[in-house]
């Protein structure tokens, strides 16, 4: 019965009611589909790691409201990128523009592969310069052959082979 | 050579637990916070505003003294700002200027708690919708700014000052401003 119950409660548990819901109005489609990417696009500069979709911060919905103001007035995305960065600085962006202050971030991952790459490399040279291992021609398996019975049965087969 | 090799794990080992326990000593002893940004108004202009103060008079950036002020945003809904108050009182007594923002705040609760805590501020903006709260990167009540005789924004604070934080960081910014400009 309380599996019953609990199946029940589980069942009615709609998870994404919880998610953040404002009605904002748009005139068209474009202005609706700019409005998502910005706020997926921007941080919310009170949290540790969440855009402003994700966010229901106070900070969160007043930006918000001032993007849905921004793109309701005719804004372009970089005016209001340049908005959000006069105010809030390359934080409020996830992808940051590259400038002095960012280039670590751009930068690191692409020299950590070429570091990567390079130390691949010279593996890979010093393994191709290693002797590969012959096998074994006639002769040599011969004398290998004699040397081994020898050892072992140094009676029966002294001089045989060779 | 390849002796070195063998203990390349745990050299790298090492050097990634003496910068973990370094950065986690700095977050102790408050010399780093992950969470205070450096405002992107640093040493830019304080921005324009035109707002009613709590008393009703309009006020812009024009009508500022010409002398070095802190900008201060609180809140009666803000916790912090119950806590920093006394110190601000403290100030203003010790004649430091300070310019109040009432940040998204209701004027009535607001009037209140200035007259029965006291009221540091020559003046508080009444910054109803968080305009300029907006135009100052404000993400969260109390705030404070400093900034200097020209205008210019020369620091921020996160957080609630008290006397700590007003030697540690405030008195070192305004003794090198006062030598800037004697």
């Amino acid at each position: 019965m309380n599996h019953r119950v609990l199946l029940a409660v589980l069942l009615l548990l709609a998870l994404p009611s919880w998610a953040v819901i404002e009605t904002y109005q748009f005139d068209t489609d474009l202005q609706r589909q700019r409005y998502n990417a910005f706020i997926e696009e921007l941080r919310c500069p009170k949290c540790q790691n969440q855009n402003l979709s994700g966010s229901d911060s106070a900070i969160s919905q007043d930006l918000r409201r001032q993007l849905h103001a921004m793109i309701m007035a005719g804004k372009s995305d970089i005016e209001i990128t340049q908005y959000m960065v006069d105010r809030y600085g390359d934080f409020i962006l996830y992808r940051p523009r590259f400038n002095a202050a960012t280039a670590v971030l751009w930068l690191l991952p692409v020299g950590l592969l070429l570091g990567g790459l390079a130390i691949w490399a010279m593996m890979a040279s010093r393994r191709a310069r290693r002797v590969p291992i012959q096998p074994l021609d006639d002769h040599d398996r011969a004398a290998l052959d004699s040397l081994l019975s020898d050892e072992e049965k140094p009676s029966e087969r002294a001089g045989g082979d060779s | 050579m390849s002796r070195i090799k063998l203990f390349l794990p745990l050299i790298i080992f090492l050097v990634l637990v003496a910068i973990f326990f370094g950065v986690q000593r700095r977050v102790q002893t408050g010399d780093y916070s992950s969470t205070a940004l450096p405002s992107a108004l640093l040493n830019k202009p304080l921005p324009e505003f035109s707002l009613p103060t709590l008393q009703g008079e309009s006020l812009s950036r024009a009508d500022l003294p010409q002398q070095w002020l802190l900008v201060n945003v609180w809140a009666t809904w803000c916790p912090t700002c119950h806590y920093e108050h006394p110190f601000l009182v403290e100030l203003a007594e010790r004649g430091v200027p300070i310019l109040g923002v009432d940040y998204k705040d209701r004027r009535d609760p607001a009037l209140k708690w200035l007259a029965e805590k006291g009221d540091p501020y020559f003046a508080t903006l009444f910054d109803e919708q968080g305009t300029l709260g907006l135009d100052l990167g404000v993400t969260g009540a109390p705030e404070t700014y400093l900034v200097d005789a020209e205008g210019i924004v020369r620091f921020r604070y996160q957080g609630a000052l008290d006397q700590e934080v007003w030697d540690e960081q405030f008195a070192p910014m305004l003794s090198s401003l006062e030598e800037a400009s004697p």
